[in-house]
């Protein structure tokens, strides 16, 4: 067992942890965020992103003895005081999700891609979207819900 | 899915990890971006018995840029992918570098780790291959410089001895008349390569005088492709000189095949990328 210490949604934890625990296994078993969804498993899919450092990353491809010393956001970090993260809010507003099931790493995956670019033209979003997978919507509703979030976090800059 | 258990070791000095690696041996495995390992180790492909990250040791990251390329063998794919002046350095690791996996993948990945895993599928040796750079390694006999083109053995199969571990990669930064690109066709999941190619071209008042082309995804192995090259020396880099030359990939090369694309349809896309990647390489150093 190892011993570590990360730092998820601005709580801290100190763990021991076994070196082969996966990130998304800690996160949704031992922290009890179950926000993080494993699809694939095999890197792909995408439903398992969550932020390290501020970077998106795969959790399922991740060992939770790597984060030690991270700061880590989860989808369960976004929203702040009970107001929804405007991708939270474009998801809702524009329909960007049938069963919901990607959404979580979906949400991750776009607010790294707007930290970088902060006004993605549809291309680019589609571009910054590939490492998520969705069965359901068919992506329009999706890269709509990200353009509505750019536009509403460029008319008023959040504080994250 | 979950790997077998392992011990785990975060070395934070190259000394460290290679003492480690010394220490352990055939058991140990090194870590570093881990999206080739990790996965594997949860399939059971692969079981270390120890695992040693060297994500965090500080020097084997960074790029240099001047006269000469340097990419620490730790820099991941996006810092890669952000650096400006590497991008103008060399047109074709930018272009290989931003068609690989996705944004996630591309955060963790590195190129150390992609070339001393040699997938058969993965961009980056076509491009270490056409800009002719030097792997550094450093291992028990201290450091050496292995040339990419005597880097890749076969199959998942490198010339890294064991105990060595992959310190930087170099290569001369493009002069006047120099260029290069990069052309792939993915695989629409996975984003591997089925078939890419890589190539660099120097052009001297309108004429093709240097010209190095390589291939990776098809074959066992990514390989230069030296009957397109010399097909194309000594020509004006026009369409028709570049078809004729690009004609000629994949010659002698063993070729894949799976459900995704089958022998004759990869030599025949060898062409097709060769064709793209030169034409691209040749316009930007005109």
């Amino acid at each position: 067992m190892t011993t570590i210490t990360v730092t998820v949604n601005g709580v801290r934890y100190t763990s021991e942890v076994e070196p082969r625990l996966l990130l998304v296994h800690y996160l949704r078993e031992h922290l009890n965020l179950t926000g993080t969804h494993i699809g694939c498993d095999t890197s792909q899919c995408g439903a398992c992103v969550v932020h390290i450092n501020g970077v998106s990353v795969k959790s399922c491809t991740t060992l939770a003895v790597q984060c030690d010393g991270a700061e880590i956001t989860t989808i369960e970090g976004l929203a702040h005081d009970g107001q929804l993260h405007p991708l939270q809010e474009g998801f809702w507003e524009k329909h960007g999700l049938q069963c919901g099931f990607c959404t979580p790493g979906m949400i991750m995956a776009a607010a790294d891609l707007l930290k970088r670019n902060p006004n993605p033209t549809d291309e680019e979003i589609r571009h910054g979207l590939e490492g998520n997978l969705c069965r359901c919507t068919g992506y329009e509703n999706i890269v709509r819900a990200v353009r509505y979030a750019a536009e509403k976090m460029a008319a008023a800059p959040a504080a994250d | 899915m979950i790997p077998a258990p392992f011990d785990y070791y975060a070395p934070t000095s190259l000394a460290e990890a290679l003492t480690l690696l010394q220490q352990h041996g055939d058991d140990a495995k090194i870590l570093a971006g881990g999206h080739s390992l990790l996965p594997a180790m949860k399939l059971r492909l692969a079981s270390p018995s120890v695992l040693i990250d060297i994500n965090r040791v500080a020097e084997l990251r960074g790029i240099k840029v001047n006269g000469t390329v340097e990419i620490g063998a730790m820099t991941t794919w996006s810092a890669i992918e952000q650096h400006a002046a590497l991008a103008k350095a060399c047109p074709a690791m930018a272009d290989a570098v931003s068609l690989i996996g996705d944004i996630q993948v591309r955060n963790r990945g590195t190129i150390g780790g992609s070339l001393a895993h040699a997938d058969p599928a993965a961009d980056i040796p076509a491009v270490v291959l056409a800009v002719d750079a030097q792997i550094h390694v450093e291992g028990p006999n201290g450091p050496r410089a292995i040339a990419a083109a005597d880097f890749f053995t076969d199959m998942l199969s490198t010339a890294l001895e064991p105990g060595e571990i992959i310190t930087s990669i170099t290569f001369n930064s493009h002069g006047p008349g120099e260029s290069s690109a990069y052309a792939k066709f993915p695989h629409p999941a996975s984003r591997y390569a089925i078939v890419g190619a890589a190539a660099y071209v120097k052009m001297e008042n309108g004429q093709v005088t240097a010209c190095r082309v390589a291939i990776t995804g098809a074959g066992p192995k990514a390989e230069r492709q030296p009957a397109v090259e010399q097909a194309l020396i000594g020509t004006d880099g026009s369409a028709d000189a570049v078809a004729a030359a690009a004609a000629h990939a994949g010659e002698g090369m063993e070729m894949l095949g799976d459900i995704h694309a089958s022998e004759e349809y990869r030599r025949a896309m060898c062409k097709v990328y060769a064709k793209r990647a030169l034409l691209k390489a040749i316009e930007r150093a005109r």
